[in-house]
């Protein structure tokens, strides 16, 4: 048996001084080499671990022991019987509290790149090296009369709409914007996620016979009520996060506060980046300052690093260890130049006369003993309030849920925050033939946990329907 | 993409188009608003729903030049198509039985208080349509207001049809005239803003029609933000309709004003040398 390699192989990047000048992807993928070579560190345990930490189901020893004889048409097979997004979940996922996590080898070293090597597979297929995966999973579908509805495009929608398409139901999904793929085009940028890629792979969803009407806004065009009337036997709402947070603070509205989902769709889904060639504008001035520490934040921070700005910084009022982004997003945003101002958050913003955002003023904070959830609670420091100047701010605060399907669903029980109420394990909400998950049921999180959710309420859909007949 | 079926100029830079768009017009109501995108580089703006014809499945929506997109709009014709159209979105107006109402239009606002006059008048108000513009060369539909109120009033700044004078002067002649119920005033911020300073010392209940800057229109990006009572709400799913009293006016006329550099460059590069692709403007 070989000796044990007890690192990773190393995810080739773009060089942080070149990527922040462009939109191109940061994380280039393994070569075929480099592949098959992680692929052979996985030990192929008797009683795998990495499984239980995948909310899609992926099967990662079987993908990967087939990786590692070169059979990337087998492995892709694997993955896409189960996820029908997996060049997006091999990018976006955060592997290291999931399934990596619990990879046996990471006990004395780093675990299998699950992640990169889910990436490469679907990437292989999709620059056409497997186009008959697609075929072969498309020659079983629609054997079902029965029809659902899928409510919004984004991650959750989409995996529910995959799921349900091989069940061999007829699934058309209802998308407000001009293009599916919610927050993977609206929100995640380009050089983490490019939109090409996202299109591809929704592509493959309607090979599986998902029709995606887009511009479709329910609650507006239709209500829940008027797709069950239409002949819908059951509807799946993933309608995602809404509304941004704002702070409440003094001064917010002032030009050049941006929530991130603006600032981010402008900037991704309206490509303002090159703008005037696309004629959606952006700004980022010389001084950019994201509130928040999460992905978006993180996200948001490196896109104004990219069109300009001159100093982007996250202002956060825990300190660095308490940071929700993912380890690798800090690494690379730090890397790029995006600095920390921790222990701190604004508590007013300035402007000129124009309305113009030129200031703000940051208290500091001290964190005391960890509360019972175990995160410390940060304690404003009386006194300790500073100016810093800043021509964009960026909120990156969470979002509540979209009020549009819940405001015209009367009977759909709605928690005290208007999140949808559903059963965590399998979608089920208080309305008859209603199911949902992702965003819209948790509050935001992540897109694989929306993924997840969209599985076990298709397979909840699938329950229900054969019962109903 | 959406068919064009009709296109009408009604003045130099006031231009109408019926669109073919069954769904939305199946189903936009009164206040109601649509966004579009032109082409696959466009951005979303948000427009009126001036008119609906659930037979035709068409809705008439009428716009007013003001920087490159609705030029490029402008130049479309019957026959052309436009990429994405999303709506009805909003909350349509409350309608109801209120006594008297007066329907304010202002310049380009004409177009979309008319559904709101006309479904007032169906409601059994007795309407007062009110429109105003610059000069006469401005004004349109003159006649769908006549024929959806009761009295119509028509005023121009210089005089040049109708009677002379704005809105405002309007209104307080109608008030002086009788008790005054429920007003509608829809027309530009500078209009909207005098219209709920002149309303406001008569007790008359105001409700204006705002316009911000918008992105998805369905409540996800809060581009529309505007603070009314003292509250953020978003105009694209809390309105776009508020009641005039309560709205800060003069945040929501600066934050309309947030993009006029890149609007000017935007059109600047549209109209040079390097066919828009930045060379030589950066």
């Amino acid at each position: 048996m070989p000796r044990l390699i007890m690192e990773k192989y190393a995810m080739p990047l773009q060089p942080a001084a070149e990527r922040v000048q462009n939109f191109t992807e940061v994380a280039l993928g393994y070569d075929q080499e480099t592949a098959v070579a992680e692929a052979k560190r996985c030990l192929e345990c008797k009683k795998p671990k990495c499984i239980e930490g995948c909310p899609v189901e992926v099967p990662i020893p079987q993908f990967i022991s087939l990786m590692k004889t070169g059979d990337f048409q087998g492995a892709i097979r694997q993955i896409k019987a189960k996820n029908s997004l997996p060049a997006v979940c091999g990018r976006v996922c955060p592997q290291e509290s999931q399934c990596e996590q619990l990879c046996i080898l990471g006990k004395k070293g780093e675990p299998v790149a699950i992640g990169r090597l889910e990436r490469f597979v679907a990437d292989y297929q999709l620059a056409g090296s497997g186009d008959d995966v697609q075929n072969q999973l498309a020659k079983k579908v629609i054997t079902k009369s029965k029809k659902v509805a899928v409510v919004g495009a984004g991650p959750a929608g989409l995996t529910a709409a995959g799921d349900l398409a091989k069940m061999g139901y007829q699934v058309t999904v209802l998308e407000a914007l001009h293009v599916a793929g919610g927050v993977l085009m609206y929100g995640i940028p380009e050089f983490r996620l490019p939109k090409a890629i996202v299109q591809q792979e929704i592509e493959a969803i309607k090979k599986l016979g998902v029709a995606i009407k887009t511009n479709y806004v329910v609650g507006q065009l239709a209500t829940v009520d008027e797709l069950l009337a239409a002949g819908y036997a059951a509807v799946f709402i993933g309608t995602g996060a809404g509304l941004p947070y704002f702070m409440n603070v003094p001064g917010e509205n002032l030009n050049g506060v941006y929530s991130a989902n603006e600032f981010l769709t402008r900037a991704n889904l309206m490509k303002a980046y090159r703008f005037p060639e696309y004629l959606t504008p952006v700004k980022a001035g010389q001084r950019v300052a994201v509130i928040g520490a999460g992905n978006v934040a993180m996200d948001a921070a490196r896109v104004a690093l990219r069109l300009g700005a001159g100093e982007s910084s996250i202002v956060y009022r825990r300190s660095e260890k308490e940071m929700p982004a993912r380890h690798e997003e800090i690494e690379h945003a730090l890397e790029e130049g995006v600095k920390l101002a921790l222990l701190t958050s604004p508590v007013e913003f300035h402007g000129d006369q124009k309305g113009n955002l030129t200031a703000m003023t940051c208290i500091r904070y001290e964190l005391c003993e960890p509360d019972q959830s175990g995160r410390c609670r940060p304690v404003a420091l009386k006194g300790s309030e500073y100016k810093m100047p800043v021509d964009n701010v960026i909120m990156a605060l969470g979002q509540g849920p979209n009020p549009l399907v819940g405001r015209t669903t009367p009977d759909l029980e709605l928690n005290r925050w208007g999140n949808i109420v559903a059963n965590e394990a399998n979608g089920i909400t208080s309305k008859a033939a209603v199911f949902a998950g992702g965003d819209i049921v948790s509050g935001a999180a992540t897109v694989i946990l929306a993924m997840g959710a969209g599985k076990k309420a298709a397979q909840a859909i699938d329950q229900y329907l054969k019962q109903k007949i | 993409m959406y068919k064009i079926v009709h296109k009408e100029i009604l003045s130099e830079v006031i231009l109408l188009f019926e669109v073919q768009a069954p769904q939305i017009a199946a189903k936009a109501r009164p206040g109601q608003f649509f966004i579009l995108r032109l082409d696959e580089k466009g951005e979303r703006i948000p427009l009126t729903i001036a008119d609906t014809n659930r037979d035709t499945g068409t809705i008439t929506t009428i716009f007013q030049v003001v920087g490159r997109t609705t030029r490029e709009m402008s130049k479309l014709n019957v026959g052309d198509g436009i990429l994405d159209m999303v709506g009805p979105l909003g909350e349509a107006s409350e309608i109801e039985n209120f006594g008297r109402v007066v329907c304010v239009g202002g310049g380009v606002g004409v177009a979309p208080v008319y559904p709101v006059a006309k479904a007032l008048k169906e409601a059994g108000n007795e309407v007062i349509a009110i429109i105003g513009a610059r000069n006469k060369e401005l004004l349109f539909w003159e006649d769908k207001l006549a024929a959806a109120s009761n009295q119509l009033i028509i005023c121009t700044d210089d005089g040049s049809y109708g009677q002379k004078g704005f809105v405002t002067q309007a209104v307080e002649q109608v008030a002086a005239a009788g008790k005054i119920d429920c007003l509608w005033a829809i027309g530009p911020m500078p209009m909207m803003r005098a219209m709920a300073a002149t309303t406001k010392p008569l007790g008359i209940k105001t409700i204006v029609s705002l316009n911000p800057i918008m992105l998805d229109g369905t409540g996800m990006c809060g581009a529309c933000r505007v603070s009314v009572g003292g509250e953020t709400k978003f105009a694209c799913v809390d309105g776009p309709e508020f009641d005039a009293h309560q709205v800060d006016f003069d945040l929501a006329m600066r934050r309309l004003s947030y993009y006029k550099e890149e609007e000017k460059r935007a059109e600047a590069v549209a109209n040079c040398q390097c066919g828009g692709d930045g060379q030589c403007h950066g």
